[in-house]
């Protein structure tokens, strides 16, 4: 960036004394350091620091009726769950996998069209994309699971004239589940994808025509590999909180769709056994701090920098 | 709505040729219609919401079949017991950690997207995590040290909570707007004989102003919707969306709906607004 050349070169020409030049260029080495220190520490205090309390949680041993907790180096809850849960952290995975690769499908072909050819409309179709996102996650959840009722409007007209079983459902089924997800986390496939293909310089489409490429030819090698990134920090921002939702496994699951959060959840609020809560969630935590760590490491940190603040 | 008039306009748009050429094969109206139906698909449960808040059923719980039109969910909006108050509640808490997390996000963003230093990477790179981490994790991790500390759960660790998780996504929409700025309007003022303080509330402050405003919106909107993380930290204390968790397993009243309805018209204006407020600044 050019950043950095502008302040060497503004040092220079300022005339005054070498020694106070100095102390201004120190202080204003510290400038960035002023302005990340109020949330800097913030972010210390509430996110990393209670990261590593739970990491400490894990480690603890003991129950709360027979004297409370107490750290033991307690590694056995991270074998205990993981052997108790492994139905529904492969689930989570799977459920997960699916989510993304639905998501991504459903949401490339829209935000490709807006992208490249919806001209002016652009930001508005954007805007009706993420329009129904105002809506509280629960409430929009909730409505689902009221739509796809037994009895619910589409549902309960089909089975009256008769074109379904009376016993059909699909609440309860993993596919509400898949669906539920897929649904609600759109639009963190939707915004990188089209952060991606708006930067995509439009003329390198024409290019490729020019020499005589079909429409599908220019798209495949051109369009689509450019747009990967966006496909990436997709996959990333979608699959990473996917893996971790229970609040559609609870809303519109049943028995045999519980994922890892809702046994998260479950032993943090309701069993109380902090300990093996915390184990499981330090487990969803490793995963995803690995997939994240590959990503930033292969790709940088910069295009979910950019998708996360692509509403301004 | 617009969108349906959309597929049509880009053919007719002046300015530079535009990359549809006119073709003549049906195949063309595949992916605008794909868009307007995806478009709807979005908005169902939206849809569902609004119209099922006029619904006059005869009992206070949400039913499939439409009794008739009424209005009387809306007149009794807060009257609902236990709703109402999760509802303000909701609206206490919102102002204050959206207010907060843009004062402490927009500092952040400032040093983000303006300065180079050292550490910058691996600020970077907690931005990132706190964007990409499962809000599960969050909230569980909040939920261990407040245990472990003993703070009791409540108001207070809901707002703290809330600015923790929205101080990251105001940083990343500050920094984008500061990114694309024109330094040498800062270095001109300087020049002007403007101290470094004066040409920031003078210039960059204003520049930067759309941003700090969605970034702002944003949070607000966050704190509003938030579940998950609320779920470990709340307590006692319920929400909006925590009330409408623990009512929906025997049904909920259509004051839901009603309340839904509100919150999503304001977010709307606030949308269109700033889309307003861009537009006329790229007009300029």
């Amino acid at each position: 960036m050019s950043d950095a050349g502008a302040e060497v070169a503004e040092g220079t020409v300022t005339p005054t004394p070498p020694d106070r030049r100095r102390s201004l260029g120190v202080r204003r080495r510290l400038v960035p350091y002023y302005l990340l220190s109020p949330a800097g520490l913030f972010l210390l205090l509430f996110f990393l620091v209670p990261l590593g309390l739970m990491l400490y949680t894990s480690l603890q041993s003991g129950g709360l009726l027979s004297g409370g907790f107490r750290f033991t180096w307690a590694f056995n809850n991270y074998t205990d769950v993981l052997g108790q849960y492994q139905t529904q952290f492969v689930r989570s995975l799977v459920y997960s996998i699916i989510v993304t690769v639905a998501a991504l499908l459903l949401a490339y072909p829209m935000t490709y069209w807006i992208a490249f050819y919806a001209g002016k409309w652009k930001s508005s179709l954007l805007l009706l994309i993420l329009v129904p996102f105002f809506v509280s996650f629960v409430i929009r959840t909730v409505q689902w699971k009221f739509i796809l009722g037994d009895t619910g409007p589409i549902l309960g007209p089909l089975k009256d004239i008769g074109l379904l079983p009376q016993g059909f459902r699909i609440l309860a089924t993993p596919f509400a589940v898949v669906a539920g997800i897929t649904y609600n986390f759109l639009p963190f496939t939707a915004l990188p994808l089209y952060v991606a293909l708006e930067r995509i310089d439009k003329r390198l489409v024409e290019a490729a025509k020019d020499l005589y490429s079909s429409r599908w030819e220019a798209f495949r090698r051109v369009v689509w590999p450019l747009s990967l990134p966006g496909v990436f920090a997709a996959f990333l921002l979608t699959f990473v909180p996917a893996t971790g939702d229970y609040v559609n496994a609870s809303l519109l699951g049943g028995p045999g769709t519980t994922m890892i959060g809702n046994i998260i959840q479950e032993k943090f609020l309701t069993e109380l056994d902090y300990p093996e809560a915390a184990a499981l969630s330090v487990i969803l935590m490793l995963v995803m701090l690995v997939l994240a760590t590959v990503y930033a490491r292969i790709l940088g940190t910069e295009d979910v920098q950019r998708a996360a603040g692509a509403n301004a | 709505m617009s969108a349906v008039a959309a597929p049509a306009r880009p053919v007719t748009q002046p300015g530079p040729a535009p990359l549809n050429r006119p073709r003549k094969r049906w195949t063309r109206f595949i992916l605008p219609t794909y868009t307007i139906v995806m478009i709807v698909y979005l908005a169902s449960p939206i849809f569902v919401m609004i119209l099922y808040g006029f619904n006059d059923v005869p009992f206070d719980r949400q039913n499939s079949k439409f009794w008739g039109f009424t209005l009387a969910w809306w007149k009794n909006v807060f009257n609902f017991p236990g709703l109402g108050d999760a509802f303000k509640n909701s609206l206490k808490i919102a102002p204050i950690s959206a207010v907060v997390a843009t004062a402490l996000g927009t500092l952040f963003g400032l040093a983000l997207g303006r300065y180079r230093f050292r550490g910058l990477g691996a600020i970077g790179f907690v931005i990132f995590l706190a964007i990409a981490v499962p809000e599960i994790v969050l909230g569980s991790s909040l939920l261990s040290m407040f245990v472990l500390t003993g703070v009791p759960l409540g108001f207070t660790t809901i707002v703290l909570s809330h600015i923790g998780f929205s101080i990251a996504f105001v940083a990343v929409t500050v920094r984008a707007r500061v990114q694309g700025l024109d330094r040498n309007l800062e270095d001109a003022a300087q020049d002007l004989f403007a101290s470094p303080v004066v040409a920031f509330f003078k210039v960059t402050l204003p520049l930067i102003a759309p941003a700090i405003l969605a970034g702002f919106l944003l949070a607000f909107v966050l704190s509003l919707d938030d579940f998950v993380i609320t779920n470990f930290v709340a307590g006692q204390e319920t929400t909006f969306p925590l009330w409408v968790f623990g009512a929906q397993r025997i049904g909920f009243p259509p004051t839901v709906n009603v309340m839904g309805t509100i919150l999503f018209t304001a977010g709307i204006v606030a949308a269109a607004a700033n889309l307003v407020v861009q537009r006329r600044r790229q007009a300029v």
